[in-house]
């Protein structure tokens, strides 16, 4: 159980003048699984490996435990970094891999065999030792990369795109396998994505970075409910936002009055509402008239263009209520209290 | 499909009978004379059959001896040294992309474009200066200008196929520099090391006039001690000679022709799991 602390953490790569990583700070309970979300580019790997020693931060700390672990070196961190691509070394056995990192620390032959049957039957592939890596199928391949990186017992586990590479059965088997595990043996876990799903799927708190700041640290549901600025709420699909003024609890903007809840920020600002909260249909409070553009169908739901004056709103609904509308006529909506919020 | 690959096979057959006669042909005559006793125009065998050839170049008077450990002394010392150098310098040409990459390329291929005879000219006056002429080092220091290439070459063709992701994760795992490069890197660029290695040796092995220019005399390495014998007109002496001297090839080629061809290939390494 480790408390892994960042603190201004930046990095700078020579002939590029923006930073990869612009003074990154975040807070890491012990035990917890965190999600580094944020497009390709954005600096999440460059700080994975500045915690797994394999990058020298620019300038900023990194602690575990409140005791700073820069100079260590990467093998005496108790910090294993699982990649994208597995990385099994490819002319040793599965069981050579994962007994890899207790035979660098000089544990007896025996002893390496006993906890690799034990590591491969917690991954759930206990027949598959004496195979190679390349006979094994991805799912199989990062099953055991990730026993390879349990069995050393880490202070704190990365991992690098976890799910990206499965298909998507896969990807809750091995969602579930993790969290389990992580559950289980207590591990910080710092996993990176680009993929909000994935981070929302799997982390109990996300960090959101963008452009090598960081925009948003929370649990998954607050970048829905509560988003922190008008790109976050974008990163997670939000796409109404309209300008307008808020005050004493009511939001006047190009919809017309519109009641907020409680303790929404006054003033100036945007409303923002998730385009499958829009309610179609008049029902008391905040319900104003509408007109479709284009409806979508996608199967599971519908996507609806509407129109409010010069505002578009989408929505999304349930395929089977929205059935007979076409486009052109009027719709009644209603935006539900809860479900808006104020951006500043 | 069955009919082609077996014309396939057949074809495959001759040209391997086809080379191996182009390679031990020539070969023929030189063991006979090193067991003839008298073989003269236009008789197609020798009169009669002698030892005495082998004995005198096994003998201590000949130096046959003395120069074959020589000549496998700078041959070994001018291997590793290439491996010293080349397994680095492969490294930065084959995973880096730096300014100037290709002249250096260059530079490092020139010794084998440009005639050794053109280079070691140059290189004697240099050499004359920091006394390095007449001796061994020096001979070994300038048969490092033919090795160095090869080596360069296949380990820079190993390490484009490698990716150095594996030792960052090595280390992540809790090995040491050493470590990673003993269980990581090293089995995988080893089989280039192996071929770079054997080419090193072999070029080495068969300097003569790099040998004779910076050695000058001194340094009496078997081809220039072959070469001898052959101008002296002992055909006999010198078949023996040059039995003894080809036989590190023969067994090189033998080692390495199961491992050269085929799929587990020298010129390799992780990029092709």
């Amino acid at each position: 159980m480790t408390h892994v602390s960042l603190t201004d953490l930046s990095k700078s790569f020579p002939g590029t003048a923006k930073p990869a990583l612009d003074r990154l700070s975040l807070d890491i309970p012990s035990g917890a699984l965190t999600a580094l979300l944020g497009p390709s580019g954005c600096g999440k790997t460059t700080t994975m490996k500045m915690i797994a020693g394999l990058l020298k931060p620019t300038s900023g700390d990194v602690t575990f435990d409140g005791r700073s672990i820069l100079r260590d070196k990467p093998e005496h961190r108790g910090v294993v970094m699982v990649f994208q691509n597995y990385l099994l070394f490819p002319y040793m056995s599965v069981a050579d891999n994962v007994g890899f990192g207790l035979k660098m620390r000089g544990v007896p032959g025996p002893e390496i065999e006993a906890r690799v049957a034990g590591m491969l039957a917690l991954v759930k592939l206990p027949d598959l030792g004496r195979r190679r890596p390349s006979e094994l199928s991805g799912g199989q391949q990062q099953r055991v990369a990730l026993a390879r990186a349990l069995i050393v017992r880490p202070k704190v586990l990365l991992l690098d795109e976890p799910l990206s590479n499965l298909d998507a059965h896969l990807r809750y088997e091995m969602r579930d396998l993790i969290r389990g595990v992580q559950r289980e043996l207590g591990i910080t876990t710092i996993f990176v994505t680009h993929d909000q799903e994935e981070a929302v799927v799997l982390a109990d708190r996300i960090a959101l970075i963008l452009e090598g700041r960081l925009r948003q640290y929370a649990p998954a549901d607050v970048f829905y409910k509560c988003p922190a600025d008008e790109a976050v709420a974008r990163f997670f699909g939000g796409q109404n936002f309209v300008p307008g003024r808020s005050e004493a609890g009511v939001f006047t903007s190009a919809l017309g009055r519109l009641a907020l809840p409680e303790g929404a920020r006054p003033g100036p600002g945007k409303l923002t509402f998730r385009p499958e909260n829009v309610k179609i249909g008049a029902g008391g409070e905040n319900a104003i008239s509408a007109t479709l553009v284009e409806r979508i169908y996608l199967g599971t739901q519908t996507r609806l263009r509407l129109q409010v004056g010069d505002t578009a709103i989408e929505a999304i609904a349930n395929p089977d209520a929205v059935e007979g509308l076409v486009a052109g006529q009027t719709v009644p909506i209603t935006l539900p209290r809860n479900s808006l919020w104020v951006l500043g | 499909m069955e009919h082609e690959t077996l014309l396939l096979r057949r074809f495959r057959v001759l040209t391997g009978a086809l080379l191996i006669v182009w390679l031990v042909l020539p070969l023929v005559p030189l063991a006979i004379w090193s067991f003839a006793r008298g073989w003269y125009f236009p008789d197609i065998l020798p009169k009669g059959w002698t030892l005495k050839a082998w004995a005198y170049a096994l003998s201590d008077t000949s130096g046959v001896l003395d120069s074959l450990g020589l000549t496998l002394w700078i041959a070994f010392v001018a291997t590793a040294l290439s491996i010293l150098i080349g397994v680095p310098a492969g490294r930065a040409l084959g995973l880096y992309r730096f300014r100037g990459k290709q002249m250096v390329e260059l530079i490092i291929l020139a010794p084998v474009i440009v005639p050794g005879i053109a280079v070691v000219l140059g290189i004697h006056s240099v050499f004359i200066r920091l006394g390095l002429t007449n001796t061994v080092f020096g001979v070994i220091l300038v048969h490092l200008i033919p090795t160095l290439p090869y080596m360069v070459l296949v380990m820079s063709g190993i390490f484009s196929n490698y990716d150095p992701a594996f030792e960052a994760q090595a280390r992540s795992l809790g090995a040491g520099p050493v470590q990673t490069f003993r269980y990581v890197t090293l089995p995988a660029i080893l089989p280039g090391i192996i071929v770079g290695g054997l080419f090193a040796f072999l070029v080495s092995w068969s300097q003569y006039i790099m040998t004779l220019t910076i050695g000058g005399g001194r340094v009496v390495t078997l081809p220039l001690l072959l070469f001898n014998f052959a101008a002296s007109g002992r055909n006999d002496i010198t078949g023996a000679i040059g039995m003894i001297y080809i036989l590190p090839g023969v067994l090189i080629l033998l080692v390495t022709a199961r491992h050269l061809s085929g799929r587990s290939g020298a010129v390799g390494g992780f990029g092709r799991v």
